[in-house]
């Protein structure tokens, strides 16, 4: 067997994160990950509800009462934002898995088109019961 | 250092597990199903916080056999699909084996308990017998 011996050849090496210009797809690319770490947090809070909901009222109360204060309000609207991108962004993943939309002109587009979704869809959700209801 | 092993053994049990496909279409397919759950798990976020305020409307809500059912589905799928996701998020950054092993069987553990817990409970709430005032 021919082994390659380690100082045969240099390899050429990718350049580090910090050289590269940021473009719009490259933080799509990074925050689709972001959101679904911070969503893993969003499905242990769905535990903690039904877990809470099972257990009685006095939990339950509780539970509601933190995630209605404002930390926790800042927590759920930051996971409402976190949903729709999410969720936009993994349709542009189901299109190029499909082999579509990878021109980069198409690529920019639906990148800005996926942030407008997680914000408009978070601050729609948000906005809406206090125009509709009043609260 | 000698190393004895045949040309085949040396090469054995490397390369690919033939796992990827599974996970790949695990992954798509959850995530198809995601796109309808969520947003119905945004809608049953709103009713809760607004319609069904406080326990006894959130009881009263999780009564519903369409709600109990797709908080049933919303629950395991999302646990499912996380799970496949942040295996991938520990495989590309994390490279110490047993640091990796780690956190590869810590993830099982979070998402599938998490996922038996909810939907244990939502399922107690829904079978629950209420004695409705």
């Amino acid at each position: 067997m021919v082994e390659a011996s380690p100082a045969a050849r240099p390899r050429p090496l990718s350049p580090h994160l910090q050289v590269w210009r940021w473009h719009v797809t490259m933080a799509a690319s990074i925050l689709h990950r972001a959101t679904g770490v911070a969503l893993y947090g969003g499905a242990l809070i769905l535990a903690g509800w039904a877990l809470t909901l099972a257990t009685g009222p006095a939990a339950y109360g509780g539970y509601m009462g933190a995630l209605g204060s404002i930390p926790g309000k800042i927590v759920l609207f930051g996971l409402t934002v976190s949903v729709f991108f999410h969720m936009a962004n993994g349709v542009r993943h189901l299109f190029w898995d499909a082999g579509k939309a990878f021109e980069p002109r198409t690529a920019d587009l639906t990148a800005w088109i996926a942030f407008a979704v997680g914000l408009v869809g978070a601050v729609a959700v948000w906005a809406l019961p206090v125009i509709l209801r009043g609260y | 250092m000698a190393d004895f092993r045949t040309p085949l053994g040396r090469a054995r049990g490397l390369g690919s597990a033939k796992h990827g496909v599974g996970h790949f279409i695990g992954q798509r397919v959850s995530a198809i199903a995601l796109v309808v759950l969520m947003l119905w798990g945004v809608w049953a976020v709103w009713m809760l916080a607004y319609a069904y305020r406080g326990y006894e409307g959130a009881l009263i809500w999780l009564h519903s056999p369409m709600n109990a059912t797709l908080m049933t589905l919303l629950a395991a799928v999302a646990f499912y699909h996380m799970w496949l996701g942040m295996s991938t998020i520990v495989e590309d950054y994390i490279h110490r084996p047993a640091t990796k092993a780690v956190l590869l069987i810590a993830n099982t553990f979070v998402c599938f308990g998490g996922a038996a817990l909810t939907v244990l409970c939502v399922l107690m709430v829904a079978f629950a017998r209420v004695d409705w005032p």
